[in-house]
């Protein structure tokens, strides 16, 4: 439904966005990361047709974003990141604003806006001025907008920011539900929000592409994914690196904690991690006072941490 | 075909709709309607004249538009950079002339209803005299089209800024210009300082609304004028979407 192909785009000597490409398809959610600056509003502002890219090409559908742009803005919901909306106006004018331009007419918009409605949670300020509202129904009433022509595909930029734990838990819910029939991106910098709802995630730094998989897979990546963490009591930290280091196939040995008399270490195996490995290290700690034994998943922000660059690191 | 008519009456209907949220429009009204009548009647010395015309009325149309089209104009796309939603009207289905047109003739419209207000003024002139309604009919024609030159030229200058004030004090100084060029107090002094050049002070006056607006003012309906007006809007509104253009690239 998606397909973005080498997309680039410069504000004068600054290249915002590099040579990336992707697709969605539909059924599919696609996270989008990276640190504040990476370009990810401006790739999504492109995808929208907002802004032209400088190089590059936009497909919407079977359409072209550049040369075919009505029939592609068509298909799309958007909801840009500061989720704006006219501040004149009451929540249901807006809406019913919004279902007009895309093409609604008569019963259907009111069928359009109660649904809208209903689904961002918006009953109590249908009637009150946008401008009266606070940040979280603002918010969701862009939201509201960027879904009430039932569109194909939806593009939303950090959906759940400025949301209270419980609203963002029920527009990932939303938003994971809607990506069974329709192609959705989303970006966001909350990692957890990858693992609760998208299919698929891109991180992005300083431009490009830096990794492009499922959840799982990018977890995998990371640096501590696959090793061996134990943490035993009783026994000096000394004696238990000495040991693991021992272990067959061990490639080395990390003392994360040593506090109280309680040692916490970590394997890395020199491959994959498998069952041998692990059977080798739980022989190792045989007699000792185990209080914890097992083989890290990896976490996703491990792995981004990893390959992005931060600002404050590079100072 | 129908459809780009569809996208620009929702618009209109929207920026419309905006303008009477707010006591804005209802004080722009009255403000409007209280000038026209205190420049008419205090100023101008409409009974003094003893005439059955309105000139005492439509003389004062392009200074009062000078302040008063901007002042309505000047939100119209600096609000939309202001606020952010101007990235939600160019990524929705229209092309960017539809919402500039929309936007352009809400204005307009909000503008012919304030201008249609004035008709006390035509009541009374018709009770004490007998006055040409042909004439006053071109008067309201000028000035209509006099509006929207002012608003047009407002809506680039709203385009090119996301700050209000800024819209207002560049649209009221371009228009000034295009009042003073024609003004006999400016075209005197040229044409004395330019005794033998008079095809630059004529050249210059061409482009000023008030050479434009005196024949509307005595009734006549000339193309040329109807031309100059209508390339003005054209030309601005044209200007405006090569500005939004550029704001997004």
């Amino acid at each position: 439904m998606i397909k973005v192909e080498n997309l680039t785009k410069t504000f004068g000597p600054k290249v915002a966005v590099n040579d990336v490409s992707f697709t969605v398809q539909r059924g599919e959610v696609l996270g989008f990361l990276g640190p504040n600056g990476a370009g990810k509003s401006t790739t999504m502002r492109m995808v929208t047709g907002f802004l032209p890219p400088t190089a590059g090409r936009v497909t919407i559908g079977t359409h072209d974003m550049l040369e075919d742009p009505v029939p592609a803005k068509r298909l799309i919901g958007y909801l840009p990141e500061s989720a704006p909306c006219y501040s004149d106006m009451t929540v249901h004018g807006f809406l019913s604003f919004a279902a007009e331009i895309r093409g609604l007419r008569g019963n259907a918009i009111k069928t359009a806006v109660h649904r809208a409605v209903e689904m961002c949670f918006l009953e109590n300020v249908l009637h009150q001025s946008v401008d009266t509202l606070s940040k979280g129904y603002r918010h969701r009433t862009c939201f509201a907008q960027s879904i009430i022509h039932d569109p194909e595909i939806l593009v939303m930029d950090e959906p759940t920011d400025g949301l209270d734990p419980n609203q963002k838990h029920e527009i990932r819910q939303l938003i994971k539900r809607m990506g069974e029939k329709k192609a959705i991106i989303f970006s966001t910098h909350i990692l957890e929000e990858v693992e609760a709802a998208c299919s698929r995630a891109i991180i992005i730094d300083r431009g490009t592409v830096v990794a492009n998989g499922t959840p799982q897979e990018l977890k995998r990546k990371a640096p501590n994914a696959g090793a061996i963490l134990l943490r035993v009591n009783g026994v000096a930290a000394e004696v238990v690196t000495g040991k693991l280091r021992a272990v067959d196939g061990a490639e080395r040995v990390q003392l994360v904690k040593d506090e109280n008399g309680t040692v916490t270490a970590r394997v890395f195996p020199k491959s994959s991690a498998n069952g041998e490995f692990s059977k080798a290290v739980g022989a190792a700690a045989q007699g000792w006072r185990v209080e914890e034994l097992h083989i890290e998943e990896g976490k996703l922000d491990e792995y981004f941490r990893s390959i992005t660059a931060s600002d404050t690191a590079k100072k | 075909m129908s459809n780009s008519l569809g996208n620009i009456t929702t618009i209109a209907k929207r920026e419309l709709s905006a303008y009477f949220a707010s006591p804005v429009a209802y004080v722009f009204i009255v403000i409007f309607l209280l000038l026209t009548g205190f420049f008419t009647f205090m100023v101008g010395g409409f009974f003094e004249r003893n005439e059955a015309n309105l000139v005492s009325f439509f003389l004062w149309h392009p200074w009062l538009y000078l302040f008063l089209v901007p002042a309505v104009g000047m939100r119209v796309w600096s609000e939309e950079r202001r606020q952010g939603t101007i990235e939600l009207l160019m990524t929705m289905p229209l092309t960017p002339w539809q919402a500039i047109m929309g936007k352009f003739l809400a204005s307009w419209a909000f503008l012919a209803l304030a201008l249609a207000l004035t008709f006390p003024v035509v009541v009374t002139v018709k009770y004490l005299g007998n006055p040409d309604l042909g004439v006053v009919a071109g008067g309201y024609i000028g000035s209509f089209l006099l509006a929207g030159a002012y608003l047009a030229i407002t809506c680039l200058t709203s385009a090119l800024t996301r700050n209000q004030v800024i819209a207002f004090i560049i649209s009221v100084v371009v228009c000034l210009f295009l009042i003073l060029a024609g003004w006999p107090p400016v075209t005197n002094i040229l044409t004395k300082v330019l005794p033998d050049n008079r095809w630059i002070v004529e050249l210059v006056s061409a482009f000023s609304v008030m050479t434009h607006f005196e024949d509307f003012q005595r009734g006549v309906v000339d193309s040329r004028h109807l031309l100059f007006f209508l390339s003005v809007i054209g030309f601005s509104l044209f200007s405006t979407s090569v500005a939004l253009r550029s704001l997004r690239s």
